[in-house]
């Protein structure tokens, strides 16, 4: 397929956001349960400022991926309808409600509004519960994120359960990371916290990430171009594609760089995603402002990179038709 | 339930492309507005399209064959292009199975093309929507055309005949038929997509003739020219004359 850039800024910044809205939930229900120090609402407001800053960004990103970016207003509150059947409306649906509820969770922290449900000396109930309600709203996104790709069962790199653990993982590393680098300004006692779950977090995707990619290495297509033209003969080839300028066809499926390329790109991620980021939190985990930021940034650069390549090489059946000028 | 389909005779398609143009041409006039064309008489023209004709080359040199091979919406009866928009713009419809998109709703997403195992929509670069094969469905309705002129441009238009239309639910139809009695076949099965359109295969027409049905070894009226040696052994005759 080819990577446009506004899916891939998409996808890597709601994973940054949702991963730091996360990280803060963890952190104040640990700390509830007394195994973290707690903080005060200024971490959870600026925290949530910070994720919401990220998930919007995501949906102007998101806009460049609309036919004409007019349609966001005339069209788009139609992709809510189709909920029943489509992972993309079902997305449709939880960002806004994600971005909703995690400016409420910010908002009810600002004002410190407080409704004790439960009996017992519990501090901050009400925005326990938003925050579970949210965090289960940011898991749904994750899952409706990643089925968009895995639910279409002729890409076949894409479509497996690895696909959604990969989002899963690879948005909740990247927003510890942040977590660490904004703990490190924030809230010092916490960035060995952060730092801790940021690496295992992270290593987790690299051996998930990993194993898509051995998966993908040994792949096996369904369909050639003997069943896709139905005529059964070892040696067919394409004269015409019926056009000689191009056409749609020629360009949204085909990611046009050389296979060298897509292999540097491959390798790029790989260091830029996993062991580079890992050491500048190992290095950062007594507060060093400068290396978790460069973690963070480091981190979200091999996103972009993992993310181009995630969609350069899925490949796509209708390829088969496509094949000479 | 009715299901409108075209069936492609590859067997007789000569790859003249005038499905192609005739296709463009109905299309780009509708109501549904043009079909765009970028730089249509420069350099690397390129354009929306429902319907293309492609050429393939069967096995190797000297013993090739050429196959027109014209693809266009193939109108899947379990269509995984329709659940995945999100607006609803891409839908199947009840009536006679034609998937359309409704224009006005299609945010340009783009989703349903990549969940097209076929390459069979093509994006609007002028509108920003998502087009494909409509089966001329202004057309084969319009009440103001003669009965034998609602069918599909690209039928009509065929001068071999390689493009046959109809009901293929209807098992007496003359797609039915043919798919049945021409060994008609749908183009990646293995996706579980059912799609609507048929191909015909390539046949060639030849039949077995051996030597001895053109001239046969007890043809009676050879039966003089059957001549024996007479026998120097003595016969019974010998005996009694
Ligand atoms: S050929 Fe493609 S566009 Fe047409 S119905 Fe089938 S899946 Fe949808
Ligand atoms: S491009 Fe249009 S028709 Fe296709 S999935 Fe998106 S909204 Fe639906």
């Amino acid at each position: 397929m080819h990577p446009t850039f506004s899916v891939i800024f998409l996808t890597t910044l709601i994973g940054v956001g949702q991963g730091l809205f996360l990280a803060l939930f963890t952190q104040q229900s640990y700390s509830a349960a007394n195994l973290l120090p707690s903080q005060g609402s200024d971490f959870y407001v600026t925290g949530s400022l910070l994720a919401l800053a990220f998930l919007v960004g995501g949906l102007i990103a998101a806009v460049g991926h609309l036919g004409k970016p007019s349609y966001m207003f005339t069209r788009a509150w139609r992709g809510i309808t189709q909920w029943r059947t489509s992972w993309l409306s079902r997305e449709l649906i939880l960002m806004p409600l994600v971005m909703g509820l995690v400016f409420l969770y910010g908002a009810f922290h600002y004002f410190g509004w407080e409704i004790r449900f439960l009996d017992y000396n519990l501090a901050n109930q009400l925005t326990l519960l938003l925050g579970t309600i949210t965090t289960a709203a940011v898991f749904g996104l994750f899952i409706a994120t990643a089925m968009i790709y895995a639910s279409i069962k002729f890409l076949q790199e894409w479509a497996c359960a690895l696909t959604v653990v990969n989002y899963t993982l690879l948005g909740g590393a990247s927003g510890f990371t942040l977590a660490a680098a904004y703990a490190a300004y924030a809230a010092p006692e916490l960035v060995g916290f952060y730092v801790g779950w940021a690496i295992i977090l992270t290593i987790a995707a690299l051996i998930s990430r990993g194993g898509s990619l051995i998966r993908n290495a040994r792949i096996k297509h369904k369909s050639t171009v003997q069943t896709a033209i139905g005529v059964r003969h070892p040696q067919i080839q394409q004269k015409s594609m019926g056009m000689m300028g191009g056409s749609y066809n020629t360009r949204e499926y085909f990611h046009g760089a050389t296979a060298a390329f897509l292999k540097s790109v491959k390798w790029i991620f790989l260091v830029l995603v996993f062991p580079v980021p890992v050491l500048l939190l190992w290095l950062g985990m007594d507060g060093g402002k400068g290396l978790l930021v460069a973690a963070f940034v480091i981190q979200y650069i091999g996103l972009v990179f993992e993310r181009w390549f995630f969609f350069a090489q899925a490949n796509h059946p209708q390829n088969l038709y496509y094949q000479t000028v | 339930m009715t299901q409108l389909a075209l069936v492609i005779d590859l067997n007789v398609c000569v790859g003249c492309h005038a499905c192609v143009t005739s296709c463009k041409q109905w299309n780009t006039s509708g109501q549904a507005g043009p079909m765009f064309d970028d730089n249509p008489y420069g350099k690397d023209p390129t354009g929306t399209f429902f319907n293309r004709v492609q050429t393939y080359e069967i096995g190797s040199y000297p013993n090739t064959e050429t196959l027109h091979f014209p693809k266009s919406c193939l109108h899947c009866e379990d269509a995984p292009c329709v659940p995945v928009c999100p607006t609803g713009a891409s839908h199947k419809r009840a009536e006679d199975g034609i998937v359309l998109v409704d224009y006005d709703k299609c945010i340009g997403c783009k989703y349903c093309s990549w969940a097209c195992p076929y390459g069979a929509r093509e994006f609007d670069e002028q509108q920003k929507v998502m087009k494909k094969c409509t089966l001329c469905v202004d057309r084969i309705y319009d009440q103001s055309l003669d009965e034998r002129d609602r069918k599909p441009a690209c039928v009509l238009a065929c001068p071999t005949s390689a493009r046959l239309y109809g009901d293929v639910h209807d098992p007496d139809s003359e797609v039915s038929v043919a798919i049945r009695e021409r060994g008609g076949y749908q183009l990646m099965p293995e996706w579980g997509t059912k799609p609507a359109n048929h191909y015909l295969p390539r046949r060639k027409t030849q039949i077995n003739i051996h030597d001895d049905e053109l001239t046969r070894v007890d043809n009676p009226l050879k039966k003089e020219d059957i001549r024996h040696e007479t026998s120097k052994d003595v016969s019974l005759d010998d005996w009694l004359m």
